[in-house]
């Protein structure tokens, strides 16, 4: 079949529609006699005509150019993309939850708060926290927010000085951004060679300036660090806070809990951890955790429970504020809920054990070809630093295009910065040992086709909906719309 | 077991032989002792699809949903109508179950809505560049001024009270870290007080941001807060506004807007509680290495076709780290592609449509309820969808006795604006039918 590429404007025609609204049954009075003219817009809308079928057919034939976790292996680094059960996705639609306005009486939306009570309460067990603010739109967000909270804590106690938040170089790329969003300036600090927090480099950067440490444990190598209490400790000691970003949680669900290693504020990545669609790049969900110390800066409103009802609380006079409208993204804690009831204590601990066997052992299947850190214990992903051999002419990139061939979605590529040539695989507990063996054929094909065929590589993919695009070309001659 | 989970026990024990070792609690001997949690979590046990579905039905059932009311509520999320496509499509796994199209060659999808959605939105509000949408209408103002204040190096900016509260508080929590200075301006008669702003605006400030129509559904008059606004040398005019708005109301970039954001739950996404939504937002050419947030650009493969990626990274959090425009790493990937099928599914005829029978639906709305005299408007101004009355009676014994007639009330304005103490802010969108309107006005007659 040919591939498909049209616009959806390139489609249009005057004369078509795809909508019908019931005849305006009040007085239809001249909009001129209800806004004043200078308001109104005279010009036709620059807005397509399409029929339903043009629309439809349109967006099914783009999404046959799309590949999702339920197309096949999404093995993408710290983005732990784990089947989506369908079973959350009719709880998200049902109309108690769709359909309910977010300033209805408390009284009309009991069970609304109520599942926002009992998530709420979940995810502190799970994350040995206290309280959560579910307000937080995505992991980032919640980065913000729990620095918000950090900063808060600081001016609360009068302690000025602490302006720089210590972030190691394998964090996420979204740490160092949300100390700066938050007003910190950032302290890098280098990881040993085994790609754990070096104790000696924490200790030289400690002062009374620090605000606090972000941490990620498992961190983006997939090594849990051992010496995680007592690097809390020197953060606290030296008066600063430690805040967990909870991007690789699915590691340790039911194993441990950030709240016993000292952590004193924790976001989760409710899309990874908790199965709710990752959607093309959200909507995301990261509800923050903290312990006491934080607790009388939360955003407002918390959901409190008295008796037997439910209610939103305002009442936290030194409250950062809002971070977000509203709620949060009720609907995407739906999902999570049902995902939490659904796997329960004995499945979510499950997940973990699966998804650290599963990454253990895709490790082992392509350690005699790529590069890996020998004699470690990985947890939900590991890191290989490229193609084992001296192959100067084919990089990483060239293997992950293809891969595509093959039919995989890639590993997150040249993450984390520490690693050359990185390749980060996160297999996830939703896969089976066939889907592993079968992706690790695939890349040990791979690795011999680098040394027999390496143009194969080179000019991969070859049969995807497109081929390699022109980045340079789009990043110096932006065309960020359609023209006509 | 487990149905998510597909490794048999037998997998297990032939991995475990793989890795070489004896069992699952030797891959989680890295762990020290000390931090390991050596209880079961204090959860349920795990549930089958039947017995987790009837507890989330019986949560959900305990809600009262706006099918069952007859909703006036808006304040900032709207009971529009949302076309049947527009569920279908974003129900296609193939979107959903993606993440970032950061590989260009297996996310066409994806890369082409948001190519799509950014047209339509620039074709809306009359801007150049949009971005792919961030969280929602209040972080959207507060990712503005971060914007504005990064573009003009200055550390202040203005934003009238008639600005949404929810965006005006996130805008502060906001501002607060980045140690922005946030100075409000009083509304008069319903609109900003333009001389108030005038006294304002000065040298130092990095915007003016204001909402129309407004929070009280009044249309501002943009044209002149936009001189106000550059009556000082690069001062940012930022405006927030409603996009079904746009079927009638003049676009924000003819008006002298910088920087367009708005709340996008109108353009075909359910209420759920408040969330997920989306925010939007665009701007002038010249700003767009300045924006927050994923973009989407056109270029050709190695073949020459057509193809779409994302584009202008050295401004994110990925590429920049501690140097990037935003933190923010996600845009709001379905509810994108839902906003682009509402907008080609309503297309030219059908947005114009919308805004016009809500705009007269809101106005036969005003009459019936102002007309016994019980009712008076707060202020006489031109308003799109929603308008304020004031009565003798407090807010919410009104929307006590509506709510017994299954009437879902309007917005109480005293919470946020004590001076309005006993009005009421009604939203009715073309879903409102003359009789929900005649049964909203008859209800009301008789409580006082």
């Amino acid at each position: 079949m040919k591939t498909y590429n049209k616009l959806i404007f390139e489609l249009s025609k005057p004369g078509r529609t795809a909508y019908r609204l019931p005849e305006n049954d009040v007085d239809q009075v001249a909009l001129e006699e209800l806004i004043p003219e200078e308001y109104l817009n005279k010009d036709e809308l620059d807005l397509p005509e399409l029929s339903e079928v043009d629309i439809i057919r349109h967006y099914t034939n783009l999404s046959n150019k799309n590949f999702g976790v339920d197309t096949g292996f999404y093995p993408l680094g710290s983005c732990t993309m784990k089947y989506n059960p369908k079973i959350n996705e009719n709880m998200a639609a049902l109309d108690g939850f769709a359909n309910i306005h977010p300033l209805q009486p408390e009284e009309t939306v009991q069970g609304a708060l109520r599942l926002m009570y009992e998530i709420d309460r979940a995810l502190c067990e799970i994350s040995g926290m206290d309280k959560m603010t579910l307000q937080p739109a995505a992991g980032a967000h919640g980065e913000l927010t729990g620095l918000t909270l950090i900063k808060a804590y600081h001016e609360n106690r009068g302690d000025t000085k602490r302006t720089k938040i210590i972030v190691p170089d394998s964090a996420h790329g979204t740490n160092p951004a949300s100390a700066v969003m938050a007003g910190f300036d950032t302290v890098e600090i280098k990881s040993t060679e085994e790609g754990l927090v070096d104790l000696e480099s924490l200790k030289a950067v400690l002062n009374d300036e620090i605000a606090g440490l972000m941490l990620t444990n498992p961190n983006t190598l997939g090594l849990f660090d051992r010496n995680i209490k007592e690097i809390a400790d020197l953060v606290h000691e030296a008066g600063g806070l430690v805040y967990y970003d909870g991007a690789n949680a699915n590691a340790i669900l039911g194993k441990a809990r950030p709240g016993d290693m000292g952590f004193d504020v924790v976001h989760f990545n409710i899309h990874k951890t908790f199965s709710t669609p990752h959607g093309g790049g959200g909507p995301g969900s990261g509800p923050v955790g903290v312990k006491e110390c934080l607790l009388e800066f939360l955003p407002v409103p918390t959901v409190e429970k008295d008796g037997d009802r439910y209610y939103l609380n305002y009442d936290i006079p030194k409250s950062v504020g809002k971070m977000k409208d509203f709620h949060g993204h009720f609907n995407i804690l739906v999902r999570a809920y049902t995902y939490i009831l659904t796997m329960g204590r004995d499945g979510l601990k499950k997940a973990s054990e699966m998804a650290v066997l599963n990454s253990n052992y895709l490790a082992h299947r392509l350690k005699d070809h790529y590069n890996l850190q020998e004699n470690a214990i990985f947890k939900h992903e590991f890191v290989l630093a490229g193609l084992k051999g001296d192959f100067l002419d084919v990089s990483t990139l060239d293997v992950a295009k293809r891969l595509l061939d093959y039919g995989y979605h890639p590993p997150t590529v040249y993450f984390p910065l520490i690693v050359n040539e990185a390749l980060m695989p996160e297999p996830t507990e939703t896969e089976s040992k066939e889907t592993l063996d079968e992706f690790a054929e695939a890349l040990i094909k791979i690795a011999e086709e680098a040394k027999e065929n390496p143009e194969i590589l080179k000019e991969a993919p070859h049969d995807t909906p497109v081929r390699r695009v022109d980045e340079t070309r789009a990043a110096r001659n932006p065309i960020l719309k359609y023209e006509g | 077991m487990y149905p998510y989970i597909p490794n048999t026990k037998e997998d297990e024990q032939r991995m475990l032989e793989v890795i070489g070792v004896n069992s699952i609690d030797d891959l989680f001997s890295d762990i020290p002792e000390d931090v390991k949690l050596k209880r079961d979590l204090n959860l349920n046990p795990s549930m089958s699809e039947l017995e987790a579905a009837k507890y989330m039905k019986k949560l959900a059932e305990s809600n009262t949903p706006i099918d069952d009311l007859t909703c006036f509520l808006g304040a900032g999320a709207y009971d529009h109508y949302i076309p049947s496509i527009v569920g279908h499509i974003t129900s296609r796994s193939e979107f959903y179950t993606s993440y970032t199209p950061y590989q260009a060659e297996i996310s066409q999808g994806t890369l082409q809505y948001i190519f799509e959605y950014q047209t339509l939105i620039c074709n809306l509000t009359g801007m150049d560049v949009s971005n792919a949408s961030l969280y929602d209408g209040g972080t959207a103002i507060a990712e503005a001024a971060f914007m504005a204040s990064n573009i003009t190096r200055r550390n202040k900016v203005v934003i009238s009270k008639t600005v949404n509260p929810e965006y005006r508080k996130v805008l502060k929590t906001y501002a607060h870290l980045q140690q922005i200075e946030v100075v409000e301006i009083d509304d008069k008669e319903g609109v900003t007080d333009l001389d108030q702003l005038k006294n304002h605006v000065d040298n130092k400030t990095a915007a003016v941001i204001v909402q129309s129509p407004n929070f009280f559904g009044i249309i501002e008059d943009l044209e002149t807060i936009g001189e106000i606004a550059h009556s000082q040398k690069r001062t940012m005019f930022v405006t927030s506004v409603d996009p079904i708005s746009l079927g009638i109301l003049k676009t924000p970039g003819s008006l002298g807007a910088d920087i367009v954001v708005g709340e996008g739950q109108s353009m075909g996404m359910p209420l759920a509680f408040g969330g997920p939504y989306l925010g939007f937002m665009a701007t002038k050419k010249a700003h767009m290495r300045k924006l927050p947030g994923r973009i989407v650009g056109e270029t050709v493969d190695v073949d020459g076709n057509r193809a779409f990626v994302l584009t202008l990274q050295a401004r994110e959090q990925h590429i920049r780290r501690e140097k990037a425009t935003s933190n923010i790493c996600s845009n709001q990937g379905v509810n994108t592609l839902a906003a682009t099928v509402y907008l080609v599914t309503l297309g030219k005829e059908g947005l114009r449509e919308v805004a016009t029978q809500a705009t007269q639906k809101a106005h036969y709305a005003f009459e019936q309820i102002t007309k016994s005299g019980k009712y008076k408007p707060l202020f006489d101004k031109p308003f799109f969808k929603e308008f304020v009355v004031t009565s003798s009676v407090d807010a919410d014994e009104i929307n006590k006795k509506l709510l017994e007639e299954k009437i879902l009330g309007g917005y109480s304005l005293g919470r946020e604006y004590p001076q309005y103490k006993n009005g009421i802010l009604y939203a009715v969108t073309e879903k409102r039918t003359k009789e929900e309107i005649d049964t909203l006005s008859s209800v009301l007659e008789g409580i006082i």
